[in-house]
């Protein structure tokens, strides 16, 4: 693979000459993104604690989308999967995504109603 | 890249073996199949987490009063520690991928550099985690756990700060026959005991005003929801007869931070995770010494590099989720 990597991150927008670059470039990206996550974590902004999307905070969207980007970088350039064959690249991706997608569904919506059972329901758990 | 699968040039070589239409050798392909096996075996984890914690989730700990250490430093520095955690996984990751570039140019002492480094690099990650669960395990302020298992922690009113149960329990003399070994065929040792007894902490608490008690329910609504429910003096007054046993640290069976599962939790994912790291870096040497006897030089291709390389960057992806799921959300 060493003569037929991609040199490009952000769909282009940021082209490296070698392969070297692209990964300090990368590092330097993943850097600033763990940064701003840690800074929100500490500084917890009033206004994205206390509005909601779909049920959830909107701090903990930011974070779940800023670890799925951290993710992506490092499964595509630290793992070579930018450079794999398409078919190789989809069946490693899709095939847990569809799978955990599914499991989480299942868990959280089964752990949402135990916790309305504890709460509405004739259980004493306080005490 | 072609968007094609190629078979080969005649009817014969399709099934003649060989091929390799997904443009990957048998290794590599191999794993990155264990790494999607074990990607769902994470998930599980955390997924099992976010059931607990959904289950739970008024009275969940809140990830951020509870790792708060740094070492060598004293003060309250949420968050601080973990990040250089997560630096120095993601580092150690660009190490290991500067190693797999180095393979692809024949560089054998680079290889050599880099692969230190990586190691070196998870070194000091599965030594910070050791350092994170003897921290966790030995706890800071210590509560009272009442009979239906809920932990009631102290706050100190004037300073708003919480309160550790050395701040205010009163020592009271008393005589205590240790069981010994020679007292029982089948008794080997006590075990730990936390520092104060019930009646210690009771009495202390009494002779204190402004201690109060803080519950493990999370406030819902108002200017402070998101916050642990802080009770009145005389609400704590009446939550303390509640009290059964004194709580520092964690075990698996109960821990002073809260939840019993939240301890649980924490012990089987960073601990299997720590796993992954420390066996990683045991994979690392092993190719490490192989590039130094010059067996990939030989062989002419790093391509076993490449594939420890996989193993490891997995690590640091799976960090990544168990960072964002365990300490920020």
């Amino acid at each position: 693979m060493a003569h037929d990597q991609k040199l490009e991150i952000f769909r282009g927008l940021l082209k490296f000459k070698s392969n070297t670059q692209k990964i300090w470039g990368v590092l330097i990206f993943l850097s600033i993104v763990t940064a701003v996550e840690v800074v929100l974590g500490i500084y917890k902004p009033h206004a994205l604690t206390h509005s909601y999307f779909l049920g959830m905070k909107l701090l903990n969207w930011i974070f779940i989308i800023l670890t799925l980007v951290k993710a992506y970088y490092i499964a595509w350039d630290f793992m070579h999967l930018r450079d794999e064959k398409t078919a190789l690249r989809r069946a490693i991706v899709w095939t847990p995504i569809f799978l955990v997608a599914y499991l989480v569904f299942i868990l959280l919506f089964e752990a949402d109603y135990v916790y309305n059972v504890y709460k509405d329901g004739f259980i004493k758990w306080n005490f | 890249m072609d968007s094609t699968v190629t078979t080969g040039t005649g009817e014969e070589n399709v099934w003649g073996g060989g091929n390799q239409p997904l443009g990957a050798s048998y290794g590599k392909m191999m794993m990155w199949f264990f790494i999607v096996s074990d990607a769902l075996t994470f998930s599980g984890f955390l997924a099992a987490y976010g059931f607990s914690r959904f289950k739970f989730i008024e009275t969940w700990p809140i990830a951020d009063e509870v790792f708060t250490h740094v070492p060598f430093f004293h003060g309250n520095y949420p968050m601080i520690y973990v990040a250089f955690m997560t630096f120095i996984l993601i580092m150690s990751s660009v190490t290991m991928v500067l190693a797999v570039d180095a393979g692809h140019k024949m560089k054998q002492n680079a290889v050599i550099w880099y692969m230190f480094l990586t190691i070196i690099g998870g070194a000091i990650f599965v030594g910070s985690q050791a350092w994170e669960w003897a921290t966790f395990i030995k706890g800071d302020y210590g509560a009272i756990e009442t009979k239906g298992g809920r932990i009631l922690q102290f706050v100190d009113a004037e300073t708003g700060e919480r309160a550790a149960l050395a701040d205010f329990s009163k020592i009271i003399p008393s005589e205590r026959t240790e069981h010994e070994r020679k007292n029982g065929v089948w008794f080997y040792d006590e075990g730990s005991r936390p520092s104060f007894s019930l009646d210690e902490v009771r009495e202390g608490f009494l002779a204190n005003p402004s201690i109060l008690i803080r519950t493990e329910a999370i406030l819902q609504e108002g200017e402070k929801s998101g916050e642990k429910t802080l009770l009145t003096r005389e609400q704590s007054l009446e939550k303390i007869k509640d009290g059964k046993i004194v709580v520092q640290g964690a075990n698996l069976v109960r821990n002073e931070y809260g939840s019993r599962l939240f301890a649980d939790f924490f012990f089987f994912i960073t601990g299997f995770h720590g796993f992954h790291v420390f066996s990683g870096v045991v994979i690392n040497v092993i190719i490490f010494f192989n590039v130094i006897l010059g067996t990939y030089e030989r062989r002419g291709h790093y391509e076993m590099v490449e594939k420890v390389g996989l193993y490891w960057h997995f690590v640091d992806l799976v960090w990544v989720f168990v960072f964002t799921f365990f300490y920020l959300v």
